[in-house]
């Protein structure tokens, strides 16, 4: 969808980038991440033509920009900086209709679009339409800008570390939102960021640059787990592996057995299920499928209802949360499992630390396994 | 009180120089507006040209009114225009430049480069980044610029009675010569308070051209 060739940018003898070649498919977003002065803001300046290039190509849906107007080019183009640059002088229903109105969009159309988009940035379109922007917090003032670089519906969009002057706490809501709305938006997006944890959460791919050179194109998970030189190694931290937690779900690390048994079972049956499974533990469930606590093998002995052994939850975790959070929940309990929930609150298996170092660890297993080579680089 | 019943006595003539005084102010700020306000956008093209153009306003500024008219004689003469109307006009419109293509380059300049960078970015020409951004917000700044134009110009047209401008300066001229301290201060005391009134009714149309979002 967007096809960089070879593409370079020299200011006199500085070479902000150096032949770079990535390709960012429809739908996907794509971080280029790198320390200060690596050459993400101008490569990604060269897309909508701010900066004009030194040589190269870029195409976008095909199209090479060279044969397109700037002009025409931006227009088709989201476009969000991260000191937002809303205009003062118009309200929050101007600035989003600027784009739709260079466009010559019906003005009623332009409107109606507003206010949608303000829906869709979480902001109430009868509060916010009529303010200023002095008259919003920063992180308000964002979801304008972001509302704004989608009015014309363009299937592109380029970021420059959009959300890197918000706070920390305001920082990762936007963020959420933002993964939200592309979930159902699809946009291709390229998205500067020298935040690697930022880098991790919303990219598809990350791209990491180094004095204007592609360093590694990859995913996430990849990057984190085998970068492909030192720099990389250090520029996403001796903890990447604790960041790959982030990557991984709780579905995704579930392994291993586990036995259940109703909250009105004897304890008898626990004790069946426990030994014929070789379980130290089973979850006990309620009539509707709701875990309500466990019992552990010990226990599991003598007569009575499975109540009457049964000890509490110390905590329950979602099957779509992710491994952060799971191993945060078992550090806070001292536990080494947690039972898990399904969307719907219905048990949905277990999961163990030794499921968790397992998961991990599976892609440096495969790879020790085959040619221990760095790959996508062009270092 | 001496001065009051001479005002009110020729409250007839006051108001018909006043008139005078406001239209060779008026028309020449008008056209100062026309000619500053292009040239002041114009240089924010060029720091170099901007400097120049900066230079020989603030030159302009620096000439004594009256060695200004000496020097407008010679040349309006060749027109048959060396004294009047006029070379006062001309004179106003010269002082009025500095402060309204200051402001305005000024304004425009100090426009925050991230909405210069966003309305590019979003794919407005430069010309539309001018009109939708950059001049509203330059508004209040350059009408500043007028007012200070105004005010300066209501003394220097006091004192273009002397190329025969006609304009309350005639009243201080007479007052003199005649040595009539009511003339004197009458005309003194009507130049005060019209560049007092001019500053406020133009203060309030600043207030009406500044975008509500820019508003205090
Ligand atoms: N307009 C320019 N003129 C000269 N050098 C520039 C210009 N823009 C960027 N550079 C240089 O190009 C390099 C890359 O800059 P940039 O793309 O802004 O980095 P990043 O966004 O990764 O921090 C830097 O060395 C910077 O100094
Ligand atoms: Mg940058």
């Amino acid at each position: 969808m967007i096809k960089l060739e070879d593409l370079t940018k020299t200011f006199g003898s500085v070479i902000a980038a150096d032949r770079i070649n990535m390709e960012v498919p429809e739908g996907e977003i794509c971080i280029l991440l790198g320390p200060s002065g690596c050459g993400k803001t101008t490569t990604l300046k060269m897309v909508n033509r701010l900066i004009e290039k030194t040589s190269g190509k870029i195409l976008v849906g095909g199209r090479d920009t060279d044969n397109m107007d700037p002009v025409e080019v931006r227009r088709g183009m989201g476009y969000v900086i991260q000191q937002i640059g809303l205009f003062p002088n118009m309200t929050v229903e101007e600035n989003i209709c600027v784009v739709p109105r260079l466009l010559k969009w019906d003005d009623a159309k332009a409107k109606r679009r507003a206010a949608e988009l303000l829906e869709l940035v979480a902001l109430d379109p009868s509060v916010f339409l009529k303010r200023f922007p002095r008259e919003l917090s920063g992180g308000q003032q964002q979801r304008v800008g972001v509302a704004r670089a989608l009015a014309a519906d363009p299937p592109v969009m380029i970021m420059d570390e959009p959300f890197g002057a918000i706070d920390p706490i305001n920082r990762e809501i936007i963020q959420d939102e933002f993964l939200r709305m592309q979930k159902t938006l699809r946009k291709t997006i390229l998205f500067v960021s020298h935040d690697i944890d930022e880098a991790v959460k919303m990219g598809d791919k990350i791209a990491i640059f180094r004095a204007g050179k592609l360093e590694q194109y990859d995913t996430p998970d990849t990057i984190l787990a085998h970068p492909a030189n030192s720099f990389i190694a250090d520029f996403v931290g001796a903890d990447r592996t604790l960041k790959r937690l982030r990557l991984v779900t709780v579905a995704e690390a579930q392994n291993g057995a586990v036995g259940t048994v109703s909250l009105t079972d004897d304890l008898s049956r626990a004790y069946a299920i426990l030994r014929e499974g070789h379980l130290d533990t089973i979850v006990v469930l309620d009539p509707q499928g709701l875990p309500v606590g466990w019992v552990h093998a010990e226990d599991a002995v003598g007569i009575g209802p499975v109540s009457s052994r049964m000890r509490p939850l110390p905590a329950t975790i979602r099957t779509d949360a992710d491994l952060r959070t799971a191993v945060a929940m078992m550090f806070t309990h001292d536990v080494t499992w947690l039972t898990c929930i399904n969307a719907d609150g219905r048990f949905g298996g277990c999961i163990t630390q030794a499921g968790i170092t397992r998961r991990l660890g599976d892609t440096y297993r495969s790879r020790s396994a085959s040619a221990p080579m760095p790959q996508g680089a062009v270092a | 009180m001496e001065t009051l019943a001479f005002m009110r006595d020729n409250a007839q003539t006051i108001l018909f120089l006043t008139g005078q005084h406001v239209s060779i102010v008026g028309l020449a700020v008008g056209l100062a507006i026309i000619t500053g306000v292009p040239i002041g956008i114009a240089i924010t093209q060029n720091k170099k040209a901007a400097d120049i153009v900066l230079y020989i306003a603030a030159i302009v500024m620096t000439i004594p009114s009256i060695a200004l008219f000496g020097m407008l004689i010679p040349v309006l003469s060749l027109i048959g225009q060396g004294i009047g109307y006029l070379p006062a006009m001309i004179a106003v419109l010269l002082y009025s430049q500095l402060p309204i293509i200051r402001n305005t380059y000024t304004a425009i300049n100090n426009v925050d480069p991230a909405l210069r960078e966003a309305a590019r970015g979003m794919g407005m020409t430069a010309l539309e980044r001018l009109w939708k951004v950059e001049l509203p917000i330059a508004v209040p700044v350059i009408m500043a610029g007028v007012r200070v134009a105004v005010v300066i110009n209501i003394g220097v047209t006091a004192i273009a009675t002397y190329i025969g401008a006609g304009g309350l300066g005639s009243l201080i001229s007479r007052g003199i010569s005649q040595t009539d301290s009511r003339q004197l201060v009458a005309g003194a005391l009507c130049v005060s308070l019209l560049a007092i009134a001019a500053d406020y009714v133009l203060l309030w149309i600043q207030r009406q051209l500044t975008p509500a979002g820019l508003r205090a």
